[in-house]
């Protein structure tokens, strides 16, 4: 990665980085299989898998019955059978129908057998708001699985982490979730010719600043790099730093952006009641409550489910304008 | 006692017989000592006694080949034997010992060996249906002839993960053969109150599965059918749904006063159950008199102190070691 030539660069969409990044899993790994509703004949509900039923057949692109619970119980099955199943759910949402096997199964078997069997499954799936799918097809929920341990949790922002992330999830023994916003999508990107997997366990920063860290991830990542260009704007440098896992959680990162800047603003798109917002804010109090010059400020999600009208969809999730309202407010010490 | 027991038929294995009869007998009796363990404080928690059931468990393991793996649930003592992890290691598991099949961290409901393929107790009812579609899906991806044998109460075929599963297992052909153990009770629901449909194999027909019903306290019937469901799964023929009719003559669990079920209707169940029944057979065929049974029960109670003994020297995992096993410890 770090070789001294210029990295050649190209421009390619978020949808086609995760695309590039199962199909090169497809290839590489005859033990790979990628299961899901509708991931073979309709191409993938964001258009992802497009094709691939026909490069790789019906035996690896499996299109599922709308059984959640048992498609995603079976990918733990295959896994602990030798195969290496990448498991699609459609939203996060739905994902709450296969609760039982991910959060009773996945993330206990390994720990309840006394480590004798893992369970190396990777399920990918959407998650978000913006594009008015109301209050069963919006919400961030990926904080209910970050409480669990035994679960591996990622949030790829960016299209090489997008590209990157799914290789070392699929290397990982254990069983990884992988949530994809859906606005992230058809965002664009420079991905280097060469890119390839990444790690999946450090926090990382997309944006020096002196003044505040913006810490956040997924696709409240976008969200705050333009809020940081707008704050630097007005004389106040923002640090961006991009959580990527949210499970387990790279506190040596948070800490030492927050040791830097002495101010936070976190940017979450889940509620903040319960939510990792608060689980950071308690992490920086614990173990850098020194080093903050004032409180931790949160911006997230209001505490209503995520309606349908547009106008009502935007009140109701994380904002530019709040985010650089709140870290104003914290680098001013005022509204 | 029975009385006028019917020999066995001329085509049964006389030796063989004796087998089943001894295997059933050892996990009578270490169920027995399990819940004597269980008064004295020894085993805590929950606990789910196979005694009834024995004929099922004892048939079924008779068709289960070594790369076949077996998922089970919370009443899996009797599979766990059955299937070969060593009495010493459930023993010490229930014991809360490290030295136990899973470390002393699943006890009871968490039987685990990966060593002949047991893939737990599983304690979320109908939670290992999905699990077992799954290995049967590995099992047929990479062309071994391996079956997966679900084992599951019919408390579970009120759950959607049944039906799901089913479907599933029907859809892609999969080797996975379906064992209902229906003793007619979810913990304390009787089965008419709670299905819509007590004739079960008729679930599993809807999903075009090939079913049959047998009596689960006969362990002749129960080993015929298990052998049928294997030959038809490992043969290509998709998934298998039998449905075991049997009875527990003890509690659920050890909390369960057994408010909705009679004395009588449990007495007379006992006097039908699958040891009685099957030793009076032997007898009448000549193959067990007092002293050959006596020579058994001697062989297995000396296992079963064996087992108490290991399983009482054996070691609390030390606290430090709490976390490992959350995650691999061998990483990438």
């Amino acid at each position: 990665m770090n070789s001294s030539e210029p990295t050649a660069m190209r421009e390619i969409t978020y949808r086609e980085a995760a695309r590039e990044a199962l199909h090169e899993a497809l290839t590489n790994d005859e033990r790979v299989f990628l299961m899901g509703e509708d991931v073979g004949r309709y191409g993938g509900s964001y258009a992802v898998s497009l094709g691939f039923l026909e490069e790789f057949g019906p035996e690896r692109i499996r299109d599922t019955p709308l059984s959640e619970s048992a498609f995603v119980g079976a990918g733990i099955g295959a896994a602990i059978g030798g195969m290496r199943p990448i498991v699609e759910v459609m939203t996060v949402n739905f994902s709450l129908l296969a609760a039982d096997q991910i959060i009773n199964t996945a993330a206990t078997y390994l720990h309840m057998s006394g480590g004798q069997i893992n369970v190396p499954l990777v399920i990918r799936m959407a998650t978000g708001g913006g594009l008015q799918l109301a209050a069963q097809h919006s919400h961030s929920l990926e904080n209910l699985y970050a409480h669990i341990p035994g679960l591996k949790v990622l949030t790829p922002a960016t299209v090489e982490d997008v590209r990157g992330m799914l290789a070392t999830a699929l290397a990982d023994p254990d069983p990884v979730l992988i949530f994809e916003h859906i606005l992230l999508y058809n965002r664009k990107g420079l991905l280097a010719e060469q890119a390839g997997a990444v790690d999946i366990d450090r926090a990382r920063v997309r944006r020096e600043g002196t003044h505040v860290s913006l810490i956040t991830y997924g696709g409240s990542l976008w969200k705050c790099m333009e809020a940081a260009e707008l704050l630097a704007q007005q004389g106040i440098e923002a640090e961006v730093l991009d959580l990527r896992i949210l499970r387990p959680l790279d506190d040596e990162s948070i800490i030492a952006t927050v040791s830097k800047t002495h101010r936070a603003v976190i940017v979450d798109e889940g509620w903040r009641s319960g939510g990792i917002s608060a689980e950071i804010t308690a992490r920086i109090h614990e173990q850098a409550f020194y080093e903050l010059d004032l409180p931790v400020q949160r911006v997230c999600a209001v505490e209503v489910p995520i309606p349908y009208a547009k106008h009502l969809e935007d009140a109701a999730l994380p904002q530019v304008e709040e985010i650089v309202a709140a870290a104003k407010k914290v680098v001013n010490g005022h509204d | 006692m029975i009385t006028a027991a019917e020999p066995l038929p001329d085509t049964v294995d006389g030796e063989h017989a004796l087998v089943l009869f001894t295997q059933m007998l050892r996990v009578r009796r270490f169920e027995e000592k399990s819940a004597e363990m269980y008064s004295k404080g020894n085993i805590r928690g929950f606990l789910h006694l196979y005694i009834g059931e024995e004929a099922v468990g004892t048939g079924i393991m008779q068709s289960v080949a070594p790369q076949d793996a077996v998922v089970a649930t919370y009443r899996e003592h009797g599979h766990a034997l059955l299937r070969g992890i060593p009495m010493n290691a459930v023993m010490a598991e229930m014991f809360g010992k490290q030295e136990g099949c899973s470390r002393g961290r699943g006890g009871s409901m968490h039987l685990f060996d990966k060593a002949t393929r047991f893939i737990g107790g599983n304690a979320i009812v109908g939670g290992g249906l999905p699990v077992a579609v799954g290995y049967a899906l590995a099992a047929k991806m990479r062309g071994t002839d391996a079956v997966a044998w679900c084992i599951f109460g019919e408390g579970a075929m009120a759950e959607g993960e049944f039906h799901e599963s089913l479907n599933l297992a029907e859809l892609w052909q999969l080797p996975v053969v379906f064992c209902c153990e229906n003793n007619f009770y979810a913990m304390g629901t009787a089965l008419d109150r709670s299905e819509s449909e007590t004739r079960l194999v008729e679930k599993a027909r809807s999903y075009r599965l090939d079913a049959e019903v047998v009596d689960g306290m006969d362990v002749l019937a129960t080993e015929a059918a298990a052998r049928r469901a294997a030959d038809s799964a490992r043969s290509g023929n998709g998934p298998y749904f039998i449905e075991f009719q049997t009875y527990r003559f003890k509690a659920h669990s050890m909390f369960d006063a057994e408010r909705y079920r009679s004395k009588e209707e449990v007495h007379e169940h006992e006097l039908h159950g699958p040891l009685r029944t099957f030793a009076a057979r032997l007898s009448a065929s000549g193959l067990l008199d007092d002293d050959k049974r006596a020579t058994l029960e001697a062989e297995i109670a000396a296992e079963i102190e064996a087992a108490v003994a290991f399983a009482e020297a054996g070691t609390p995992e030390p606290v430090d070691d709490l976390t490992r096993f959350v995650y691999s410890e061998v990483q990438p």
